[in-house]
């Protein structure tokens, strides 16, 4: 088990390792062989984990780092049943898109930095999730977050991207000073940061510190997971090329907060507060990224604040105490938006870097296969009953109506802002009449075998992964929340779904009658569409714009502080701190061309001196010391 | 007695002809009253019973040293009108700071306790004698004295070389 | 007057001829009388190494002196050498006009 774990684990450093040193010299298709294969060794050794792990997980130690009196850090990593499916969907879905990427990346210089870069990211994954203390985690958080800023910044010679990149570096750093706040205070309080302390009612610590804990970590998630105020770095971050968005920004790197919070679970029940806060958040967030994606034009903007929308989701179902459920749509979600991104990956391909649907339309018949995984995508996503989306949905809608009736109808609302906007851009990428430009249509191409394959694959598991979990309504059998019972209970299923039975026959009819009307409505609205308006006004307009978050940050933190830069630099700086240097300077100047005149070339001066000097320091000697 | 009345007598006699040499105006008379200290100084080494030393001092200072001065004053052709004369502020100065000098120096050892003082005459010492100062020489010293004749070696080389007319030197108030 | 003679009356003559060479380097301007004053600061502490050799009876002293003038003559020999040559570019032996080296 160490050794296929150590495997596991350094698979992709060797990956990132020959790709970041020797990538020049490598061709493009072993670049690509080899960053892939790293991935997959990575893959088959988690599948080798399955069978060996323990039910109670089992803490594998390599070496101790670091032993300090008040302080240990080991370097050893946490297998159990958790941190195995999140390595699972990681190194799953991360092959797939490594996979994906050796086709979409092909025409870019930078493809061996590209894997070096994928590479060094499924580690610090790696790491994050399957490291046993906060300290590793936090390796692989920066970590991630350090992959991420390269990523986003791939092609770094366009200003503007740059900007994204440095944007989501900063933002998350507000986060991980909580994060980091966050650990401080949990060493504090237990006297060591390994994941072993956490166990259900052996805390010993008053509510308000476990509040107190409990709020900064999240802070540390609302950075990561992209949520309210901190998610504006996301949809920016859709700079970086599409099977980054599609491993980083939707299937793994924004579930870290997630996988923090799951991990963390024992201390955050703690706090009925902070629970009650992550719910609100996650709500709000879903709620207020959903309905900026109704009118945004940019497929993979779309699909961000869709990813932004759905972490939100995962952050209701974990705020209401439905650890498993939240953990299940981030497995299912990665499944489906992964399959989202890459097919608008794939999508953008064959319309020659085109990213604006309103530029796009008629494509099904195109690119066939693209067209059907992406739909079954999209159909995952709103919830088509017994795909995967709709079952993990289903479940936290349930979760969050036994929690509070007025959080189930806004979160329902959220929901069906979702059917919308992603109906809206299927309807607008795929139907009714082309509106690109003539070259583009000639340049139409279906994608290569080795990126339909991922497409493929994905599509399925978007249908079936849901089959593990499905509501006993269908006489499904929760096989996920035994699964991962060892680690992490449901607060909600214990209660049982019996006394609502007859909600749950309501919510699928419900779900039912709300799809077929906003099929209706969507496609009388954007299926044969002529022309496609760039400019929305009222309302819309400002939802097209974001709410003009950017701009009221901007206005209220960077201006500022931009100006207080301004200031600091022209007055501290340049007056005060280069004053005290260039007085130095300066005294030393005039102290040089006053003392040289002393320095006159007359041997006798010169004598008269050393004359005077014997005579002071004698003189000196005769009258204070002898 | 008489060497008491000696030594004070030769003591004014190089007192005196140091005075000379530093204020006569021709360099030439500050050479010959130089050489007069120099017989003073030697008179006091035998004085004090170190012959040796007395008659190397007439033989390489009055003897050679001297000399060679003299040689150079003649050969540059100097007199005492083309002496350059410093301002008297800088001679006031001058004399205050060589009075200071003497002054303090002269405090300090009156504050300095040297213990009892024996007669300096007559000296019953007999290391200042040849055969002593030889023995002493070329046995604890001889490296030294070794060295000593290579640094004679080199400064002679470094005469002949600073003293060389060279054509490739431009004069520069010419 | 003093009948007899201590070793403080050959200290107060070394100083005496000391600060007499001092003052010749200080007001004169003629470098060889500069060199001279210099030759009379050299003997005046060869009378004073001899007087203590003869004190504590100890011939280390004398060889001392014997050491400074040989250096003394090393000295003279070059230095009359340097002195030439100013005259010679200079057409001065002036100490005042030989301030080149000053800044």
């Amino acid at each position: 088990m160490n050794t296929i774990l150590a495997l596991l684990i350094l698979a992709p450093v060797v990956g990132f390792l020959i790709n970041g040193l020797y990538g020049h010299k490598l061709s493009k298709n072993l670049s690509a062989v080899i960053g892939s294969t790293a991935i997959l060794v990575s893959f088959i050794c988690t599948m080798l984990l399955y069978k060996t792990v323990p039910e109670t997980g089992s803490r594998i130690q390599f070496f101790n780092i670091l032993s300090l009196e008040a302080f240990n850090l080991d370097a050893a990593f946490l297998i159990d049943h958790l941190s195995l499916m999140m390595m699972s969907i990681i190194t799953g879905i991360g092959f797939l898109i490594h996979l994906y990427s050796a086709g979409y990346m092909h025409h870019d210089k930078g493809m061996s930095k590209f894997f070096a870069y994928l590479n060094l990211f499924i580690f610090s994954m790696l790491l994050l999730v399957a490291g046993s203390s906060y300290t590793l985690m936090f390796f692989g958080w920066e970590g991630v977050g350090l992959c991420s800023y390269l990523l986003i910044g791939f092609w770094f010679t366009n200003g503007e991207y740059a900007n994204a990149a440095k944007k989501a570096f900063v933002m998350n750093r507000i986060g991980d000073l909580g994060f980091l706040m966050g650990m401080f205070l949990f060493l504090q309080n237990f006297g060591s940061l390994d994941y072993s302390v956490l166990k259900e009612g052996q805390l010993h610590i008053s509510s308000g510190m476990a509040t107190a804990i409990t709020l900064l970590l999240f802070v540390g998630a609302m950075g990561k997971s992209a949520q309210l105020p901190l998610y504006t770095w996301l949809p920016d971050a859709m700079a970086g090329p599409t099977p980054v968005s599609a491993l980083i920004h939707a299937a793994t790197m924004v579930t870290a907060g997630i996988y923090m919070i799951v991990r963390s679970n024992a201390l955050f029940v703690m706090s009925p507060f902070t629970m009650h806060f992550i719910a609100t958040i996650g709500l709000a967030t879903a709620l207020f990224a959903g309905t900026i994606a109704l009118f945004q034009n940019d497929i993979k903007k779309v699909l961000a604040y869709s990813t932004v929308s759905q972490l939100g989701f995962m952050f209701l179902g974990l705020g209401v105490g439905a650890f498993t459920s939240g953990m299940f749509h981030l497995m299912t979600h990665a499944f489906f938006k992964a399959l989202l991104f890459l097919g608008a990956g794939s999508v953008i391909h064959a319309m020659s870097g085109e990213q604006n649907i309103a530029k796009m339309g008629g494509l099904r018949k195109q690119i066939p296969i693209t067209f059907w995984t992406f739909t079954i995508g999209v159909f995952a996503i709103i919830g088509i009953p017994f795909t995967s989306g709709f079952v993990s949905k289903d479940e936290i809608l349930n979760a969050t109506y036994a929690f509070s009736p007025m959080y189930f109808y806004l979160a329902a609302i959220g929901a069906g802002l979702t059917i919308f906007y992603m109906l809206r851009l299927w309807y607008l990428t795929f139907f009714g009449n082309f509106r690109g430009t003539k070259e583009q249509q000639d340049h139409m191409h279906e994608s290569p075998l080795n990126m339909t394959l991922p497409l493929m694959v994905l599509a399925v598991l978007s249908i079936v992964g849901g089959f593990i979990q499905l509501p006993e309504l269908f006489h499904g059998h929760p096989y996920l929340n035994e699964y991962l019972s060892p680690v992490v209970k449901n607060l909600v299923a214990e209660h049982g779904t019996e006394g609502h039975e007859g909600f749950e026959w309501a919510l699928f009819g419900g779900t039912i009658v709300v799809l077929i009307a906003m099929f209706a409505w969507t496609s009388n609205l954007f299926g044969k569409k002529e022309s496609v308006s760039e400019k929305y006004s009222g309302f819309a307009g400002v939802l097209e714009n974001k709410y003009y978050v950017d701009e009221i940050y901007n206005f209220l933190v960077v201006k500022p502080i931009e100006h207080i830069s301004v200031l600091l630099s022209k007055i501290v700086d340049n007056k005060i701190v280069d004053g005290m240097v260039f007085i130095t300077g300066k005294f030393v100047t005039w102290s040089g061309t006053t003392l040289r005149y002393i320095q006159n070339g007359q041997t006798g001066f010169y004598f008269l001196m050393m004359s005077i000097a014997i005579v002071v320091m004698l003189a000196y000697n005769l009258l204070f010391k002898l | 007695m008489l060497a008491t009345y000696a030594f004070f007598f030769l003591a004014f006699i190089a007192i005196f002809f140091a005075l000379l040499v530093v204020f006569s105006k021709n360099p030439i008379h500050s050479c010959l009253y130089l050489v007069l200290t120099m017989f003073a100084i030697a008179g006091n080494y035998v004085l004090l019973n170190a012959q040796f030393l007395a008659v190397v001092q007439l033989i390489v200072y009055a003897g050679a040293i001297m000399v060679l001065f003299l040689f150079t004053i003649m050969l540059l052709n100097l007199s005492s009108e083309n002496e350059p004369v410093k301002s008297n502020l800088i001679k006031f100065i001058a004399t205050i700071g060589g009075g200071s000098l003497l002054l303090v120096f002269v405090l300090a050892l009156k504050k300095t306790d040297l213990g009892p003082a024996p007669l300096m005459f007559p000296n019953p010492n007999q290391q200042g004698m040849i055969q002593n100062l030889g023995k002493v020489l070329f046995s604890e010293y001889v490296f030294p004295f070794e060295v000593i004749s290579i640094l004679i070696l080199i400064s002679l080389m470094g005469a002949v070389v600073l003293g060389r007319k060279d054509k490739k030197v431009n004069p520069i108030n010419e | 007057m003093l009948k007899e003679v201590f070793i403080d009356h050959y200290i107060y003559l070394a100083l005496t001829l000391f600060c007499i060479g001092v003052l010749g380097v200080l007001i004169r301007r003629n470098a060889i009388v500069l060199f001279m004053s210099i030759e009379l600061m050299l003997n005046s502490v060869n009378l004073l190494l001899v007087a203590f050799s003869s004190r504590m009876g100890d011939a280390a002293g004398q060889i001392f002196v014997f050491f400074i003038m040989t250096v003394a003559a090393a000295e003279v020999a070059v230095g009359l050498a340097i002195i030439v040559m100013l005259y010679r570019n200079t057409r001065s032996i002036d100490i005042g006009d030989a301030n080149k080296l000053k800044w």
